[in-house]
This record gives structure tokens, C-alpha cells and sequence, in this order.
């Protein structure tokens, strides 16, 4: 008997560690129960995007799209919407006008555009067959049969005008032609999967949902430079995605996919993971190839760059992830298919891991030139809790903030730069008005200093003094002069250092500082933080009036730094006060306020 | 000068070793099986490692302190990490810190001494839709505040 309906649970990492795997197990054993597992086929997908609300369970053809979903409701998804053909009304996804969405409808995904996360979500990423149907090898196949040429897959990426996604948006056509044109006995491809940008997952994502891409681009580029050798560089904090990879391989190679005489021709291509660990600066390429090659991931100065001389050595193609998962829809697509999506200086689309302060978080790929505006208030449903916007931070610790003015920009590499933030590898992080921008960007500048692999001194010492400065101005002590102070160094990290990580850790500060100083100077000049995030600033006060003297504050109180007879007012000695909020907490009569 | 302590690697670590000591920077993956097997990389075991792949000791310390996944000292039964990546830093990872430093009595980067928990920071684990987080032994607790964390605690707590 055919299968008449498809049931889709996500199986990224947010859903999986909210029971992903349970609730697959309970649909599996509910259908047994009911005896349809025949008429129903139950697949482990990779990641929806809609992490907000997962785990997510849709199911096809009715498009129902289940959300936040419990082990118990396996039974109830079963015998509604399986045996009887029902919606389990109470699981269905409702928007914010309470209307229920089915899932074409559904709002989060109305502008978004799926190239690279094409098969997430959809197929059985430890299936190749799956990956198989959805056209995937059909590329690669192409090249062996010498449909395509090495010169093809160039020209393509060429049209195409396909720039790297991992933050710099180097063109890959370039990338690859320099690595094709050199004379050597030995190549290689690398895959950087070495996401490290704290709040960013989009790479993470694509290699759990549809690791089958990663690897197609990757034989596709050994067969256009002359490299036999692959390797994916990813961080060991990713354990699902490295065992999703290896299923893959292994998939791959048993069909004769990966190996020797690729598909009956005479190309050979392998494919080893290496893991990282732990360190931000792997994710600069020269780092990255020393970590491969087993030591301290520290940069060399470039050039040469590693197209021409790379690991080991030889000529190395270093992409990230998302490019290479563009490579193989490129191919069977056309060059021209994928440079009228996006805008003329950055075709394509971008994913972004949107989170922070946003109603829906979540993997989200849209069209390149799509404004903030869309993508925070159309797709992300605006800020939590109607709060105000303040901006959005993206390109992580090496980028900057985009404020509110901004909002209608189209965003793509270019513009991006012109505002002095970056696109990075694609977090994108939302804040409101109750982040600190000073104490957000603190947050960056330590994440650096922890980071930096201290062989320049611009970076080493640089991060580390914006940090003390950035300490200072938080906890009150801030001065006048600190303003420049930042500027100077950051202009000096800026020029200075050696790599990636030193050249942008200053531009957090510089762009928060352009678009934010008022808040700078209110901390220093009023000792005041707005958003009420910088505690020394913090002052705990007893509103007389509202004040009955119950003594409660007092006996709450840590550190005794509340006075007063009982029956009258109390008082707090700001000078012994610890901000620790007991006191704020224990009132019954709202007496106490925070300024 | 003091005698080192000996250490016998297990038999699937050395078959590991063999399987990649002829591979090119081979070193980082058999420290992450080491890891592995011992949940940190004893001193010992990294002197048998140096002798084993004949790479100078320093070199081996040099790569093991260089990258932050690396231990040299043994973790408590169960580690708590405090996700501190962005999106969990603007949703209050902070708090969440401190609270675990409260209630556990033990600092970042420490062990109780009782030896069932150890703390620590960790740089986003990819789950930033459940902002903020905590992961205990693999298993994710994500929308915390801090006053469902002694309840996560105690749930680990040997009794």
C-alpha cells in the first residue's frame, strides 16, 4: 500500500534537545499501535528554522504544522490526524492574531526564500537517498560525465557571482580559479564548519539537516582545481553535526560517491572530518589550516593565501559551509538562475540566525537586499514583549550594530560595510530597549580577549585595555578622556594586527560608539545606565510616601544596609548597598524603585 | 627530579592512536579521544602520548592549552555549562551564572569539592532559540531563570 501522509520532525539540535528524538520514538509506536505505520512514513528531518517554537512536528499532505510539541502528543497526532484525518487543533500553529496558519501560510516563512536550506527540514538527512531524489549528486554527476567541465564550474560560479559566505564575501569563482591555475603534485578542498560567532548556528544547521550538499560541493571543487583530498574543519561542540557528517560519508562512499573512480570516471576524491576545539581564531583561514595540520590554530600573515599555498603547503580551497551548500543548486540551476535572486552586488540569499530580543528566533534565509525591516517585524514578529527597538547587531564579535534609521536599508555585503557593521557569517541579533549597548558591547570585547591568540600585540594588548576601559565606564568610573582612548585603539587594532580577529574585534566599539555615544557619555558624565543592565550604575531607593515601615526590606537586606524604626519609612545606605535586588523583591507595596 | 606517575592508555585509544599515527596532524584528534576516555587529559597519559607519537611534550602541552576544549584537570561527576553566547548573554546568561556560583558554592572554571559538579562558560551551543541555557551532561534546560536552576541541581545531585 502507497504511503499516504508524511510526518516531519524536526531533528536540529533546539528540537532534538527538547525531546526531538522522544517524540519521533512516540509517533513511531502510536502508529504500530494503530496499525497505519504502513500508510504513514515518519522521517527525522533537519531543522525547520522555527526554533522558537519547536519542537516541531508538521504533517504532509496536509500541511498541518504542529508546534512545541511533548512526547505525549505523539498518540494524539496519530489517532487524529492519521487514523481520523483531524487537526490536533490545540498543537497547530497560531500567529499573533490568533488565527491558525497552516504551514504554507505561516508568516515566519512568507519571505523567506530557501536555496541553501533547501533539503532542511524536508528530507532524512541520514538517508542519501532522500538527498538523491531531491536531485542531489546531480551536479557532481554532471562534471563526471564531462558535461561539465572544470572551466564549466568556474564560468557558472562566475555568472553566478557567488561570494563567500563566511564573512568577507570574497568571490568563490576567484577563490577556486587561483587554486585550479597552480601546478601541484598535491590539493586540497576544506570545508569550514568552524562556527564560532557566539548566537550564530546557520552552519551547524545546514550540515544536521542536508549534509549531503557539503559534501557534493566539495568533490565538485577536487574535480575543478585537481584535488583529491577533502577536509571539514568543524568545532567539536557540535556532536549531532559531526555524527550526521560521518553517516554521510560513509553513505557517500559506499555508493561510490567518495573514493576512488568517482561514478566510473577517473577522478578520486576523499573526505576526513577534523574537529576543532574551542578556539575563535580557527575560523580565520590560516589559523584553520594549522589546527588541521595539528598545531596551535595561530594565523600567518597572507599573502601567500592558502588558494596558492596552503596546508601543508599546496594549494588549499578554503570555503565555509553555506557556500559550499550553494554550489550543487548552482550547478543543476544555472549561473544565471542564481544571479537573479539577490541584488547585482550580492546575488543570492543569506541565512541568518536571528535571535535576542525577537518574538520569533530562529533560522531564517532570505533573498540578499531584503530589508531589516522584513526580517525583523515581518519575520521575526517584531521585539518580545512589545518592547522598543534599539538595533541589531550582526557579524558577531567582528561586527557592528545597525540602528533603527537603518531599518529599510537592503542589506547585503555592500551596504552593510557602508554602515559600518559587517554580514558576517549571519547572526543577527536583536536588541531592545532594555539591552545596554555599552554592556553588549563589553560582552564582545571580553569574548576577544578570551580569543585572541596573542601572537600580534595590537590584538593582544588592544582587546584587553578596550575591555578595562569598557569595565570602567560600566561600573561608573568612567572618563572623559576613555572616549578617544577607544577610538585611538581600535583605529590602531585596526591597521595593526595581524588577522581577521584583530582587524574587526574593535569594530563593536567603533560602530557603537558612532551610533551610541550618548549612551557612553550618560554613563560616564550621569552615571547612568538606561537600560538598568549595568548594576554599579543601579541605585535601589524607598519611595517615602509608599513606605509603611514593615521591616521586611530590612530583615531581607544582606549586607544591613537598610535603616529605619519600624512604622516609619525605611531608608537605604547607598554606600553599603550591594544591588542585589532582596530588598526590591521582598516589598509588598511596590516602595522600592530602581534608577 | 620527581618521578612521573605511569599510566596504562586503554586498548581503543591505543588502536586509535595506531590507526592515525602515520596521518598528518594527527595530534588534536587523538587528544580528543583522550579526552574522551578520561574526561580531561591526565598528565601522564599526555607524557605516554608525546613518547608514543615522538613529539616533544611541550608540544603536546602547547596544543592542549592553546584551545579552550582541552582540560588538564579533572572535571566533577556532573559539568554544568552555562551557555554564554550572545543571545544567551542579552537573555540573562548572567544571572544564570551567578545563581549556579551561588548555589553550588563553586566559581567558573571549578570544581565542589565534593567533587559532583563542575562549572563552566561555554561559547553558544547552537540552540539559541531556547535563550538562555544551561546544559547538564549533555541535556539541554533552555527559557531558564535562574529560580528553576536548584531544582536542575538537585536533580543531579547524588543522594
Amino acid at each position: 500500500m502507497a504511503v499516504k501522509n508524511f510526518i516531519l520532525v524536526c531533528g536540529g539540535t533546539a528540537c532534538e534537545s527538547s525531546k526531538g528524538d522522544e517524540i519521533f520514538k512516540a509517533l513511531l509506536k502510536s502508529a504500530q499501535k494503530h496499525g497505519v505505520q504502513d500508510d504513514v512514513q515518519i522521517i527525522k528531518t533537519g531543522c525547520f528554522g522555527f526554533c522558537e517554537k519547536g519542537p516541531i512536528v508538521k504533517v504532509l499532505p496536509e500541511e498541518a504544522f504542529y508546534v512545541e510539541v511533548t512526547p505525549e502528543d505523539g498518540e494524539e497526532i496519530i489517532a487524529e490526524t492519521i487514523v481520523k484525518g483531524r487537526l490536533v487543533d490545540r498543537l497547530v500553529y497560531k500567529d499573533a492574531e490568533k488565527s491558525k496558519s497552516n504551514s504554507e501560510k505561516i508568516k515566519f516563512y512568507q519571505k523567506q526564500y530557501r536555496v541553501v536550506l533547501r533539503n532542511c527540514g524536508l528530507i532524512n538527512p541520514e538517508d542519501i537517498e532522500e538527498y538523491i531524489a531531491r536531485d542531489g549528486y546531480l551536479a557532481l554527476e554532471k562534471c563526471l560525465t564531462g558535461e561539465l567541465t572544470p572551466e564549466d564550474v568556474i564560468n557558472h560560479l562566475k555568472i553566478s557571482g557567488l561570494r563567500g559566505r563566511g564573512g568577507a564575501g570574497f568571490p568563490t569563482w576567484l577563490k577556486w580559479n587561483f587554486s585550479k591555475n597552480v601546478a601541484a603534485d598535491q590539493k586540497y578542498v576544506v570545508c569550514n564548519a568552524d562556527e564560532g560567532d557566539p548566537g550564530a548556528y546557520m552552519d551547524r544547521s545546514t550540515c544536521e539537516g542536508d549534509p549531503h550538499s557539503i559534501i557534493e560541493a566539495m568533490a565538485i571543487a577536487g574535480y575543478t582545481c585537481g584535488a583529491n583530498q577533502g577536509f571539514i574543519y568543524i568545532r567539536a561542540e557540535y556532536p549531532l553535526a559531526i555524527e550526521r557528517l560521518n553517516i554521510a560519508i560513509e553513505q557517500a562512499k559506499d555508493a561510490g560517491l567518495l573514493g576512488k573512480n568517482i561514478l566510473g570516471s577517473n577522478f578520486d576524491f576523499d573526505l576526513e572530518i577534523r574537529l576543532g576545539a574551542g578556539a575563535f581564531v580557527c575560523g580565520e583561514e590560516t589559523a584553520l589550516l594549522a589546527s588541521i595540520e595539528g598545531k596551535r590554530g595561530m594565523p600567518i600573515p597572507k599573502p601567500p593565501f592558502p588558494a596558492v599555498k596552503g596546508l601543508w603547503g599546496k594549494p588549499s580551497i578554503i570555503n565555509n559551509v553555506e557556500t559550499f551548500a550553494n554550489i550543487p543548486v548552482i550547478l543543476t540551476k544555472g549561473g544565471e538562475w542564481y544571479k537573479s535572486i539577490g541584488t547585482e552586488g550580492s546575488p543570492g540569499t543569506k541565512v541568518f540566525a536571528l535571535t535576542g530580543q525577537i518574538e520569533n528566533s530562529g533560522l531564517v534565509e532570505v533573498p540578499m537586499g531584503t530589508t531589516l525591516r522584513d526580517i525583523v517585524f515581518d519575520i521575526g514578529g517584531g521585539i518580545k514583549g512589545g518592547r522598543k527597538f534599539k538595533a541589531v547587531q550582526t557579524g558577531g564579535p567582528s561586527g557592528g550594530v545597525i540602528t533603527e534609521q537603518f531599518l529599510d536599508t537592503p542589506i547585503d555585503f555592500d551596504t552593510l560595510t557602508s554602515i559600518g557593521s559587517m554580514m558576517g557569517s549571519g547572526g543577527m541579533i536583536v536588541m531592545s530597549e532594555d539591552d545596554c549597548i555599552v554592556d553588549v558591547t563589553k560582552f564582545y570585547l571580553e569574548f576577544c580577549v578570551e580569543e585572541s591568540c596573542g601572537k600580534c600585540s595590537p590584538c593582544r594588548i588592544g582587546t584587553k585595555k578596550m575591555h578595562e576601559i569598557l569595565e570602567k565606564i560600566t561600573s561608573g568610573k568612567g572618563e572623559m578622556s576613555d572616549i578617544q582612548k577607544l577610538k585611538d585603539i581600535g583605529k590602531a587594532m585596526k591597521t595593526a594586527s595581524l588577522c581577521g580577529l584583530g582587524q574587526t574585534a574593535a569594530n563593536p566599539v567603533l560602530s557603537t560608539l558612532k551610533y551610541f555615544e550618548e549612551e557612553y557619555l550618560e554613563h560616564i558624565q550621569d552615571g547612568k545606565c538606561r537600560a538598568g543592565k549595568c548594576k554599579d550604575l543601579m541605585q535601589y531607593k524607598i519611595i517615602e510616601e509608599k513606605c509603611i515601615g514593615c521591616t521586611v526590606c530590612a530583615r531581607k537586606c544582606p549586607v544591613n544596609c537598610i535603616v529605619g524604626e519600624r512604622k516609619t519609612p525605611h531608608f537605604i545606605n547607598q554606600d553599603k548597598c550591594v544591588k542585589c535586588g532582596a530588598c526590591y523583591e521582598a516589598c509588598k507595596f511596590d516602595a522600592i524603585t530602581i534608577s | 627530579m620527581p618521578t612521573e606517575e605511569k599510566i596504562e592508555l586503554p586498548k581503543d585509544l591505543l588502536e586509535f592512536i595506531a590507526k592515525w599515527k602515520d596521518k598528518q596532524g594527527n595530534l588534536i584528534m587523538i587528544l580528543h579521544k583522550t579526552q574522551e576516555h578520561y574526561g580531561y587529559i591526565p598528565r601522564a597519559a599526555a607524557i605516554e602520548l608525546a613518547k608514543l607519537l615522538d613529539v616533544p611534550l611541550a608540544k603536546v602541552y602547547g596544543v592542549i592549552t592553546f584551545y579552550h576544549f582541552f582540560k588538564l584537570k579533572k572535571p566533577g561527576k556532573n559539568i554544568i555549562s552555562v551557555c554564554m553566547g550572545t543571545a544567551c548573554y542579552i537573555k540573562g546568561a548572567g544571572d544564570l551564572m551567578a545563581e549556579c556560583e551561588t548555589l553550588l558554592g563553586c566559581g567558573v572554571n571549578c570544581t565542589t569539592d565534593d567533587e559532583e559538579f563542575s562549572l563552566q562558560g561555554v561559547r553558544c551551543v547552537g540552540c539559541c532559540g531556547l535563550a538562555p541555557l544551561i546544559t547538564v551532561g549533555g541535556e539541554v534546560y533552555g527559557k531558564l531563570t535562574p529560580d528553576a536552576l536548584p531544582a536542575i541541581i538537585a536533580k543531579y545531585r547524588s543522594k
